[in-house]
């Protein structure tokens, strides 16, 4: 009970004494609210265009959320046949890490002549950087069946399918969520990037239109949106870890 | 050869003939140069009920030999039965207890048990039922819906020997089942063991390198030999059931002690 009240309280703490140095800081060198607004700057702003940057978030959210999902979709699958499959392997691993090297941000404008100014782009685009993270924390998981596990499978004579789904497949969850946790943070990155090469909406152009005005407290305010909005995403993978590994969170006593 | 002779109590007269062992040899290939026997010419029957002991030295070949028996590595020539059929591939009537216990950690304790059900597609009410009465009968009433992390090393491996126990195997092999245990547990283990095998008369055979576990559980102790592993001595246990932790003072005890650590070379 302490421990958890002391979880809450610390962090707390460590960003108020981050925020009050931040708005001393502000104040007492005077600083243009253009190079750096104040804290409360960025709060006022924050509450005067609340609908703006309500309305921006769900757009970013869609495209985030969307990409991550469908790189889970696809990405699972696709690390569940590379690890179990040589040829597949040999043939598809190498290409994989290839493409992964090729900076998303250089992508993306060629993905915007493909899939035009709307959402769909910036989708893609979410969905390539959630792909990676997501095929090589699977793909590990899989190949990391305690062999413990695999002999009591092979000594009870189950089948590849009962291997699969009752052995490899759940041992492999904690590494499905690791991989999804980072994945739905790059997936918002991405989303972000799509929307500054070329977008007419979302909290990433709002964040461009606002600087281009000036109007620096409105960009740190989408700014900050846009965290809460990761933290959003990463609340709900954490969550679903919860419900779908009950286990994990049993602990020892 | 092997007739466990029991002056009073269980087991009543296991004289069938389950297990037959004839000249097992497994050698492993090696790059340049002869083969590495692991080993070799082992020779020996198992009577129907019986608990036989697999002891020697770490890294002699008894857990291969184990394995061989179980069907889950083939051995490179002999001949190897269980019940009048060779031995080719894992038998649902076997049933595994490793070293560690290998629970699932997903999976809670009744969950752990019922695996082999799900595998062999025999999990019902039936089956959901035995494995309670299991758990209950090793003293985990209660913690059905635990998971193996809450657990301690010695409930684990409980429930790896209700996991066992769960498809009424009637060959059960353990390999080191309770070398990861500290003694006390693994005394309490042993009793456990006892106690199992008496109600399900299922025949084991038993992997370990403590010479007093291998006395006090067995009908028949088959010390193996340093690598490459032969049949040093074949020692009967006779000893009454059930056994008792004060027996593990008596002076028969202590003869056989020092007979299986003769066959194993450490006393003379």
């Amino acid at each position: 009970m302490i421990k958890r009240i002391e979880n809450t309280v610390y962090p707390l703490v460590g960003i108020a004494v981050i925020m009050i140095a931040w708005q001393a800081y502000t104040y007492y060198f005077g600083l243009n609210r253009i190079v750096l607004p104040s804290p409360t700057d960025i709060f006022w702003a924050s509450i005067a265009n609340w609908e703006t940057l309500l309305r921006e978030s769900w757009p970013t959210f869609l495209e985030s959320i969307l990409g991550f999902g469908l790189a889970v979709l696809v990405g699972i699958p696709f690390a569940v046949c590379v690890a179990n499959s040589r040829v597949l392997n040999l043939t598809l691993y190498p290409i994989l890490i290839a493409t992964q090297s090729v900076p998303k941000v250089a992508v993306a404008p060629i993905i915007l002549v493909w899939f035009g100014l709307g959402m769909q782009s910036k989708l893609v685009i979410a969905f390539l950087v959630a792909f990676f993270p997501i095929v090589v924390d699977t793909a590990a998981g899989m190949r990391a069946t305690p062999s413990g596990l695999l002999e009591l499978a092979r000594a009870l004579r189950a089948s590849p399918l009962q291997v699969f789904t009752k052995v490899q497949f759940p041992a492999a969850l904690p590494f499905i969520f690791a991989g999804s946790k980072v994945a739905v943070t790059l997936a918002v990155i991405g989303a972000v990037i799509g929307e500054f090469i070329g977008s007419t909406q979302g909290l990433g152009n709002t964040l461009l239109t606002a600087n281009s005005q000036l109007d620096s407290p409105l960009a740190w305010a989408a700014l900050v949106w846009l965290s809460a909005l990761g933290i959003f995403l990463f609340g709900l993978v954490v969550l679903a870890e919860r419900i779908v590994m009950p286990w994990s969170g049993a602990g020892h006593h | 050869m092997s007739t466990p002779n029991h002056t009073q109590g269980w087991p009543a007269a296991p004289l069938a003939p389950f297990g037959h062992f004839k000249d097992v040899r497994q050698s492993f290939g090696r790059g340049s140069g002869s083969p590495l026997v692991a080993i070799d010419n082992i020779t020996f029957d198992v009577t129907q009920g019986s608990l036989v002991t697999l002891l020697g030295p770490s890294g002699c070949g008894k857990t291969t030999f184990l394995k061989i028996v179980g069907g889950l590595i083939p051995a490179t020539s002999g001949t190897v039965q269980i019940n009048g059929r060779n031995v080719t591939a894992p038998h649902e009537d076997f049933g595994v207890v490793f070293q560690q216990a290998n629970l699932m950690p997903w999976r809670t304790m009744i969950d752990n048990v019922l695996f082999p059900m799900e595998i062999l597609k025999l999990r019902d009410a039936t089956a959901v039922s035995r494995a309670r009465e299991l758990l209950a009968s090793v003293g985990l009433e209660g913690f059905e819906n635990a998971y193996p992390s809450q657990l301690s090393g010695g409930m684990q491996q409980r429930v790896a020997l209700c996991r066992a126990l769960i498809h009424r195997p009637k060959l059960l092999l353990m390999d080191e089942p309770f070398g990861a245990l500290d003694e006390l547990t693994r005394m309490e283990m042993q009793d456990l063991l006892l106690d199992i095998r008496a109600k399900t008369n299922a025949t084991v055979m038993f992997v370990t390198h403590s010479i007093s576990e291998a006395v006090y559980i067995s009908d028949i102790v088959a010390v193996f030999s340093k690598r490459p592993a032969v049949i040093a001595d074949f020692i009967k246990v006779e000893l009454p059931y059930p056994r008792s932790a004060e027996m593990r003072y008596l002076p028969e005890f202590t003869e056989l002690e020092h007979r299986a650590g003769r066959a194993l070379g450490i006393t003379r």
